[in-house]
């Protein structure tokens, strides 16, 4: 059965307006003829050095930016139509690099219920939606809490929960790691999966690090305004050498591991987390 | 130690507060740490757990509440001490530097500093013409362009070389390479070890990342909740891997694995800590069992 995409990309093109670019710059399209569906359900990661236009992509996915030619349909609905722009950003949530960008109010649980109060939805329901997202992100024991007291990591999930408590069918995280210490990081990516699995959430996950991204179902990577690879992520992490000359971090196990399999060691290329790969060194 | 270029003695701080004295919060309590004349010393822990407000006492940014801070045998909090020459001789580079580019040349900017120290003309030249080639921004090619015309990565480098032109003995540098791609960070990364090796520069570096810090220095000190919680060598403090949970941290991935790897009977040694030296004992391991096994095979079925 064909199912249509929640988002069909239709070979766009887009430059940023000139007032915003660097001055000196070339005015390059940031992306040029970029097509993608995403599907319902699925876990997409977009990767790509600064600048390579990931941000740029997923900012076309909830109306944030339209093309300057070519079309983005989300559930079907064009996001050029402007009246329908409210409606695409509740079904495509996003979330970005500074949590604080996107936290206004001094309580947590005022802050997780703006969004359903400005909506006009009822006292009860929307005290109901902030206990069950503030519960699914796991801070629910910090609702009485001013934001600002609460960590990095505390401050992104709660950002995650404002956006979750529009039921979004798809969220999307951009660079949403880059400012928190390396266990925060782990957790962070821990509840993009546990959304994903367990809501039945699509994700699209943007990022520049290749340890993220191991276990989402698919990637594309983004060169210059353009997909220039896409496939699993057994597929991806078979070419490093392809991946450092895209300018990105090979991790460290990754690498030992290709390296052992080129040396002859039984390694299985499916592995890529840190436990598979300890699991195929002492097979 | 035999040379420490910066000691702390029973360092505290508390931030103050005209609200109360109820909202005051002790940012570092009780600190003891001696950092060694030509090391290249990492602060880690988590967002808050005191590692800016300790390397502020540094170059006198801030000064403790109680116990001391010893730069070169000084007391940076003892009457008279000359804090301009102080931070002459700490450099630090804040995070995201290339804010603070601000001249309309390279040249203009790196020469700032050393313009400011009064120094004579050709002085200064020669110190900001040598800063630009230690990161790698070589005058002829790059003193007279706009510092805001450079690429992210080398505008962080400029940044570095407004504070290399101040000839520090101290190099503090928080969170140095944060926002820059793969490539930017190798760049700066072979620069800072140039700047060490050339000029035997103290370097403490403020990190998040793990394994940048497993790849740089030769010690390491983790700080949580203001304490000084665990101190020793990137290889001694990398194979607690679950110490380091409890202080909100992790080890590098590769450390990570080869703790893994260690618990499920594989016995590397706690010397084995990069990339190299684990592809090589490992491969080592196999030929050897790979040798092993033919020869009991040919025991077994003798003249086959």
């Amino acid at each position: 059965m064909n199912t249509p995409a929640l988002i069909a990309i239709q070979s766009i093109t887009y430059a940023y307006p000139v007032h915003v670019q660097k001055r000196n710059t070339p005015s390059i399209p940031a992306l040029q003829n970029v097509s993608l569906q995403v599907q319902r359900g699925e876990y997409l990661a977009i990767l790509g050095h600064n600048g390579s236009g990931k941000s740029t992509l997923a900012r076309h996915c909830n109306a944030l930016l339209t093309p300057d030619s070519g079309r983005v349909l989300v559930a079907g609905i064009d996001t050029r139509d402007t009246e329908k722009q409210r409606t695409i950003r509740d079904m495509v949530g996003m979330i970005f690099q500074n949590p604080d960008n996107q936290i206004i109010a001094t309580v947590v649980e005022d802050d997780v219920a703006w969004a359903l109060a400005i909506r006009g939805l009822p006292a009860t329901l929307i005290t109901e939606r902030v206990e069950e997202v503030t519960e699914a992100v796991g801070i629910s024991h910090l609702r009485g809490k001013a934001p600002h007291r609460l960590s990095g990591g505390q401050r992104q999930r709660l950002a995650i929960a404002g956006v979750l408590a529009l039921r979004p069918q798809c969220i999307i995280a951009d660079e949403i790691t880059s400012q928190l210490d390396p266990l925060s990081r782990q957790e962070i990516v821990t509840l993009l999966h546990k959304l994903h699995s367990e809501y039945g959430l699509t994700i699209i996950h943007v990022t520049h690090l290749l340890e993220e991204v191991v276990q989402a179902q698919r990637i594309i990577i983004m060169e210059q305004g353009k997909i220039v690879t896409e496939g699993t992520p057994e597929e991806i992490f078979a070419n490093l050498d392809r991946l450092r000359q895209l300018k990105l971090l090979i991790p460290e196990p990754i690498e030992l591991a290709a390296r052992l399999r080129n040396a002859g060691l039984p390694i299985s290329q499916a592995a890529l987390t840190v436990e598979d790969i300890a699991r195929e060194i002492t097979r | 130690m035999k040379d420490a270029i910066i000691i702390t003695q029973h360092l505290s701080h508390t931030y103050a507060s005209n609200m109360s004295n109820a909202l005051q919060k002790a940012a570092l309590v009780d600190v003891n740490l001696e950092i060694e004349r030509g090391s290249c010393v990492a602060i880690i822990g988590i967002t808050g757990s005191g590692k800016s407000t300790l390397v502020q006492h540094f170059n006198g940014l801030l000064r403790p509440t109680s116990g001391k801070v010893l730069v070169n045998s000084v007391d940076i909090n003892a009457k008279g001490v000359d804090l301009k020459r102080l931070r002459q001789r700490v450099g630090m580079l804040f995070q995201f530097p290339e804010a603070q580019l601000f001249e309309r040349t390279v040249f203009a900017d790196v020469a700032f500093g050393p313009q400011r120290m009064n120094l004579p003309r050709k002085e200064v030249r020669k110190r900001v013409t040598a800063a630009l080639d230690m990161v790698g921004l070589p005058h002829r090619e790059f003193g007279q362009r706009s510092p805001f015309e450079l690429s992210g990565g080398q505008m962080r480098r400029a940044a570095l070389a407004g504070v290399l032109a101040m000839s520090p003995s101290v190099l503090i540098l928080d969170e140095p390479t944060v926002g820059l791609d793969a490539d930017g960070r190798a760049e700066f990364y072979s620069y800072l070890r140039r700047i060490k090796a050339q000029q035997g520069v103290t370097i403490v570096l403020v990190s998040h990342d793990m394994a940048e810090v497993a790849m740089l220095a030769n010690q390491l000190f983790v700080l949580h909740d203001g304490h000084l919680v665990m101190q020793g060598t990137p290889q001694s403090i990398f194979t607690q891997g679950e110490i380091l949970h409890k202080w909100g941290l992790a080890a590098p991935p590769l450390s990570e694995l080869l703790r893994l790897v260690r618990e499920r009977g594989v016995p590397i040694p706690d010397t084995i800590f990069t990339l190299d030296e684990a592809f090589h004992w490992l491969k080592e391991k196999s030929t050897a069992e790979d040798r092993h096994q033919a020869l009991s095979l040919q025991e077994r079925q003798p003249g086959s």
